[in-house]
This record gives structure tokens, sequence and C-alpha cells, in this order.
């Protein structure tokens, strides 16, 4: 499988090259008496790298999202992403989530190209140049198993392909950074099951660095390079996993009794995070 | 790949008549509450100064003709003009308010108590700015068609959904972007769903003030034939309010149909 417009790398990061750095964080909401969504938050992702984030419901992982991306500056600690302090939205990100928000009066293929009206670097060129960004969102289209689907609008779309779409989307300007916030929640098993398999397929073509917010310990355990487990709120980083079962993973991997053991593992501590709340 | 796509045309799951009930109802149903009220009417003995049958209101359609047609259309005229300014300021405005929550929160209180004041109160204003006639009428239409228009349009742009504005603002789109690319679109189908209701409270407002302060229009042909005891004239004006009002609304559900169509079906694709 090849991806349009991604050089193939090896490269795993597994150096000590943090991509996006995480560094005593905290943050609050609604001002100086509201509700602590993390606190002294330290977390660092390599380049390159897939990292996973799991915890119990409402411990800050999608405060986690919108820090990285810009979206919320930290009260105190910082954030650093590809060697830049955030100050401001980082413009570098895809992001996807589980409402997978297509614009029902685009088409799918319009969907897609959006980013590109967005991002700097392309806005100006795609007007000359929208055959050549159309010819790659089609690439784009047919290695997540959209071929042909381009003029047809997201209504007409079952929910795991306007997932599909999504990605796409969230892909098309080839981000440096890859922001997931459980894309997969609102799937059927073996829809879900083949949308892994595409994710990590796109991710093991590219250079791009993932993270993946989900409460599925199979999904993060599947995919990632390293699970960090999140405590209950305030939130804060418990512990983290290197998950070492080799690339490329087959599917029968989750059947396998070590990763069963591994499922467990994080099942417990992500209870004892509960319980301590 | 295991899945489908939805299939786009609506598949009816009635057995197919000969007859399409559907289409015919409207007329039936009209057709069946005139020939009741003529049954009633005669059946009571009622006056025709009273409630005159739908036989009589005929007669006097006939009868005053070239008079109705002439008010009739001052009225469409003063209506449809009030109603596009209504179009054209709403819009700006619904655009303004729903562009920022500052303007948004210090505006809606006014634009709601503005709302409150009854219309009929404010014509006795504009006749002493403009004078009796058509510009009173244009703008009585124009105040009254304005509201739900500007309501429509900020809450398109208020309910844009929060992630898609995250994916966007982390590709670094400015509050412009978001507005052209998502908010304005999206707040269409709420715009063309508002001319619909916006139309027929024009013809409230133009009425009101034609009755009131005016020297034709269809409220000042009733006013007048009213003080004549003519009631068949007066619900033969009523008639003709009832006529354009649905000429009016049908073309603006039409224009919605064509402008919108994708918000009716997104929508039969959710259900």
């Amino acid at each position: 499988m090849h991806v349009p417009g991604f050089v193939v790398s090896k490269y795993r990061g597994e150096m000590s090259d943090p991509f996006v750095q995480i560094d005593r964080v905290d943050l609050r909401y609604g001002g100086a008496g509201g509700v602590l969504a993390v606190s002294d938050l330290t977390l660092s992702v390599n380049k390159g790298e897939f990292a996973a984030v799991v915890g119990p419901s409402g411990c800050g992982k999608s405060t986690l999202m919108r820090l990285v991306t810009g979206l919320h500056l930290p009260q105190s600690g910082a954030v650093t992403v590809g060697g830049n302090r955030v100050n401001k939205p980082v413009s570098i990100a895809g992001m996807a989530f589980q409402n997978p928000t297509m614009l029902p009066w685009r088409t799918t293929l319009d969907n897609i190209l959006l980013p590109l009206e967005i991002v700097d670097k392309h806005r100006h060129r795609l007007r000359k140049h929208r055959a050549e960004y159309v010819a790659k969102a089609e690439k784009l289209l047919a290695t997540v198993g959209l071929k042909g689907f381009g003029d047809r609008f997201p209504w007409q779309l079952s929910g795991g392909m306007q997932q599909r779409a999504n990605l796409c989307r969230a892909l098309i300007h080839e981000p440096e950074l890859l922001m997931l916030d459980e894309p997969f929640g609102a799937l059927d098993a073996f829809t879900r099951e083949e949308l892994w398999c595409v994710i990590r397929d796109l991710h093991a073509v590219s250079g791009v660095t993932i993270i993946l917010v989900t409460h599925d310990l199979r999904e993060a355990i599947f995919l990632a390079d390293r699970v960090f487990v999140m405590s209950s709120r305030p939130g804060r980083v418990l512990n983290e996993h290197r998950i070492e079962f080799p690339r490329p993973r087959e599917l029968d991997l989750i059947y396998d009794p070590q990763f069963s053991r591994k499922v467990q593992e994080l099942h417990s501590e992500i209870a004892d995070a509960r319980q301590a709340a | 790949m295991s899945e489908k796509v939805i299939e786009t045309a609506p598949a009816s799951g009635l057995p197919k008549s000969r007859i399409n009930w559907i289409a015919l109802a409207p007329w039936l149903y009209t057709i069946a509450f005139f020939l009741i009220w003529e049954a009633v009417v005669r059946a009571f003995g009622i006056r025709p100064t009273i409630l005159p049958a739908p036989s009589a209101i005929w007669g006097a359609l006939i009868q005053y003709w070239p008079a109705i047609q002439r008010h009739s259309i001052q009225t469409l005229f003063t209506t449809t003009l009030g109603f596009g300014l209504a179009v054209v300021a709403g819009l700006a405005l619904g655009l303004l308010v729903g562009w920022s929550r500052v303007i948004y929160a210090g505006l809606y209180p006014l634009m709601v108590g503005f709302n409150a004041i009854p219309k009929v109160a404010v014509v006795p204003i504009l006749v002493i700015w403009f004078g009796i006639g058509t510009i009173p009428a244009v703008l009585t239409a124009f105040l009254i068609a304005f509201f739900p228009i500007v309501v429509n349009v900020a809450t398109g742009l208020a309910t844009i959904e929060p992630e898609t504005e995250d994916v966007l603002r982390a590709l670094g789109a400015r509050k412009m972007d978001i507005m052209l690319k998502v908010g304005i679109p999206r707040s269409m189908p709420y715009f063309f769903g508002s001319l619909k209701i916006a139309v027929t409270l024009a013809f409230v407002g133009s009425v009101i003030s034609e009755t009131i302060a005016a020297n034709s229009g269809l409220g000042y042909m009733m006013a007048a034939a009213q003080s004549q005891f003519n009631v068949p004239l007066v619900f033969a004006g009523l008639i003709m309010l009832a006529v354009e009002g649905i000429a009016m609304y049908a073309l603006m559900a039409w224009i919605e149909q064509r402008m919108t169509g994708w918000a009716h079906r997104s929508q039969l694709a959710n259900t």
C-alpha cells in the first residue's frame, strides 16, 4: 500500500527526539474557581511515534488534545510542538473526532479538500493546482477503501465510510501531527477493526506523529508504540507502557495471550485510578 | 467493502394507488371547507352582514374586481418591498449578531424588546414621519418580518459544531474562514426557512398599516367596506390576502427547496 505524498519512513523515533512535549501543565476551566481539568500533566511523544492516551472518563483526555493543538493554552507549564512553544492554534495538525463533522453541503471530495482552503501553504495554490490536489485526494480515498465515492455527499455514506473520509480530511495537507479523539467510538466492532488497520497502514507508510485518545484498551495496545494511562480528574499521567509487539501487527494479535495480559494490566490500572477518585 | 451506500431515492412503503390522495388533499380540504361554510350559512339563515356565504363573497369579488385587483396589487407591492428590505437587513444583522458573542449579548435584549412592541402602535409614528400611504405600510411590513430572519440566521451561525471549529482552527483558520466555509452555508437552511414565516408576517404588517393610515391597499379597502357594512367585500379582501399569502409562501418554500435541498436530504438520511 502506498499513501500519496508521504515519504516512506522506517524511522520510529525510538531515540529521544520529542516532537510533542507537555511539561507540568495545569489547566483550569471557567476562571479561578473553576474545574481543574489537568494538573501537573507531563508527557512527551517522539517524532513519528504512535501514542495512545487512555484513562477513566472525564480524565481530561480531550483537554490534552486541545492543549497540544493550541486550542487551549495552559495556565501554567508549557506545551511544545515541533520545537516551538504553543501559544496559538498550531496550524500543522490534522484532527479527527468521533463525530465525523463532514459538511453536508459539500461532496465527500470537497470535504476532504477543505483543509487545503485553510492551510496557508496550500490555500493560494489550490485554485491553480486543483487537479493535482483532487488527484491526491482521490488516491487518499482509495487507500481508505473509498475509491469512487468522492462525488457522493456525506449523508449518502454510512457512518464507517464517513469516518474513513474524515481520516482523509485529517491527512490531506500532510500534517506532521495527527490528533485522533475517539475516532472509532461510534462504529460497530467489525468496521472499527477495519479502520484500525487503515490507520495502522497510514502510520506505517508516513512519518506522521499520532496521538490517539481512546476508551478502547485493545485499540490503544493494537495501534500504539506507547500507551499513557491518565488519572481521574484532575488528569495527569499515572504510567506509561511501551508496547513491544513487533510491527507490522496483524489483527490476530488481539487474540494473543500476551496481548490479553497487557489489556488486563491496563484495565486494572484504570480501575484503580477510578477508585482513587 | 462491507458497507453499503444509503439510497437517496426515498423508498415508499405505501402500496401504489391510482389516485394520489396526498397531492389532492389540499384541494379537497379547501373545497370541503367552503362547502361546509356555505351549508352552515344557509342552514342557519345567517345574515350576510354577520357572515356572508362563500357564494356571496364570490359575487362581491366579481362585482368589485377592478377595485379589488388594484388594491391587491398595491398590497402585494408594499408587502414585497417591505419583505425585501427585511431580507437584506435581517441577513446583514443576523450575520453581525452571529459573528460575535459580545454583539449577540448586547443586541439580543434590544431586539426582543423591539419585537415585543405591537407594530400597530408604531404606525402612527411612521405616519408622523412619512405621512399617510405606501411608505408606512412598507416599513411596517419590514419591521414585523425582520426579526425572525435575524434570529434564524444568528442561530445557524451560533450552532456550528465545536468539533468542526476545532478541526479548522487547528489548521490555522481565522474567524473569517470559519464564517465563510462553515457558518454562512450552515445558516442558509435557517435563513430560507425563516423566509416562509417572514413573508406571511410581512402581509400582517402591511395590512395593519393600510387599515390605519392609507388610501389604497387591501387593508384600506376592507376598512372602507366595513364602514359601509359591505361585509361580503370585507371577506373578499380577506380571501385575496389569503391567496397572496399562500402564493408567496409557496414561492419561498420552492426557493428554500432549490437552495438548500441538501439540508432536507441530510436530515432524511439521519433519521
